[in-house]
């Protein structure tokens, strides 16, 4: 039975092609199809189609390895998850019409082909939520990794002082790592003035102050000095708003203006020569 | 007419994502960044206060338009512990987590209207109001 269905949508898969594409394009919001070059299009279309249809089992039995291939194939096409849901929907829908046009569906054996359709179509609708979700998971792990590359490395400027440039928002995760790292970095690089730069940093709410009054504290702890520097006006306003008391603090709006303030703190200048 | 989305808060990045909301909302009713600032931490504030005290709730932007005057509206609601001692959380420095304590009295300076309901065992919502000038 299998075999007749299998033969059946190969005779016929330039037809069935044609109406899914058309079905695809009428897709209202997914408009995967509107932006590619028409050969891209028919080429994509056309291997889609084929890893449907090397997906009929001959007698029920699921290959597995198939349908791996399937599922990481089409996560490549770039679609959006509907899209390919959609995709799927429309293929089945338009193969189980043609099967009745031609006569190899009919009332008889209707519901053999019910089960047939089902036993094709769930497995890889399955496949592909899981490999999206694990393609999905795998970006967010990535993302995270790369946020924490990014965030708060110290940096030796000059003898003596090192600049932390943030960057982003701070989380309680991120907080952590910017102690470590600050606290670490000043022992090793022996800075006697740390600038803490928040230019980058979006919003400073009171957690985010807290954070910084606790580094701040940290390092005086173990005997440099610590200046909080890039405050934008706006941000100035905000931490005055909230009331948060920066007293004990050097405070500049850029980090020119620190680095300046800090040279001086450890008897230096900036001199120009002719 | 009312507009109005919201975000709701289970994790600590669902308090990014309704700051997110609350700028480009500030920014489309035309406040200027000082305030989109304000309103901003605002939210961060109420927010993560939900996330902190009652582990989950909800944050919703309202924009105003009464008497031609423009504004946003931030409604923080959870269905948290609730707050005993109103007095206490309006003190500068009244923290129950270890924290500054200044959210609540903070969010009430960087806003132009601030109203709390709030019940023991029942829940808090916080209704904050910035009109544009
Ligand atoms: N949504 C809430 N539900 C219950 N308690 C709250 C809520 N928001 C604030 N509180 C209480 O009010 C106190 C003060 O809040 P806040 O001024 O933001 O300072 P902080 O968060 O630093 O403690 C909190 O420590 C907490 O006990
Ligand atoms: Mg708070």
């Amino acid at each position: 039975m299998n075999k007749q269905m299998i033969k059946c949508i190969n005779e016929n898969m330039d037809e069935i092609i044609e109406k899914w594409q058309a079905m695809m394009k009428n897709e209202k919001g997914e408009r995967f199809f509107h932006f590619m070059p028409e050969n891209l299009v028919e080429k994509t279309s056309r291997e889609f189609a084929e890893l449907m249809t090397t997906n009929i089992a001959e007698n029920n039995i699921i290959n597995a390895e198939k349908l791996t291939d399937f599922a990481s194939k089409v996560v490549r096409f770039g679609w959006s998850i509907k899209f390919v849901n959609k995709a799927i929907d429309n293929f089945s829908n338009i193969t189980f019409d043609l099967l009745e046009e031609k006569e190899i569906i009919h009332h008889d054996n209707v519901r053999l082909f019910h089960g047939t359709f089902a036993n094709w179509i769930s497995p890889l609708r399955e496949t592909i939520i899981e490999a999206y979700s694990v393609e999905w998971e795998r970006t967010v792990n990535l993302q995270k990794i790369a946020l924490q590359e990014l965030s708060a490395s110290l940096i030796p400027v000059f003898e003596k002082i090192s600049v932390m440039p943030l960057v982003g928002t701070i989380d309680t995760e991120r907080a952590k790592l910017i102690m470590e790292n600050l606290l670490e970095g000043v022992v090793k690089q022996r800075a006697e003035v740390v600038l803490l730069d928040i230019t980058g940093v979006p919003v400073v709410d009171t957690m985010v102050a807290h954070h910084i009054i606790q580094a701040a504290d940290a390092v005086r702890l173990v005997g440099s000095k610590c200046m909080l520097v890039g405050i934008r006006p706006e941000i100035a306003q905000t931490i005055v708003a909230l009331g948060i008391n920066l007293q004990d603090f050097t405070t500049t709006s850029t980090l020119q203006k620190g680095m300046k303030e800090a040279l001086e703190l450890t008897n230096r200048t900036i001199v120009e020569v002719k | 007419m009312e507009y109005r989305s919201f975000v709701d808060i289970y994790t600590e990045w669902d308090i990014v994502a309704a700051r997110q909301l609350g700028r480009n909302e500030a920014k489309n009713s035309g406040f200027g960044t000082v305030d989109q600032a304000r309103i901003t931490t605002a939210i961060s504030e109420l927010a993560r206060n939900i996330y902190l005290y009652a582990g989950k709730g909800r944050l919703e932007i309202e924009r105003l338009s009464e008497n031609g005057l423009h504004g946003i509206r931030i409604i923080a609601s959870d269905e948290g512990p609730g707050i005993q001692d109103m007095r206490k959380v309006m003190e500068d420095g009244y923290s129950t987590s270890g924290g500054l304590g200044a959210g609540m009295p903070g969010v009430k300076r960087l806003m132009d209207g601030f109203k709390v309901d709030t019940e023991p065992g029942v829940g808090t919502t916080i209704t904050a109001t910035k009109w544009l000038r």
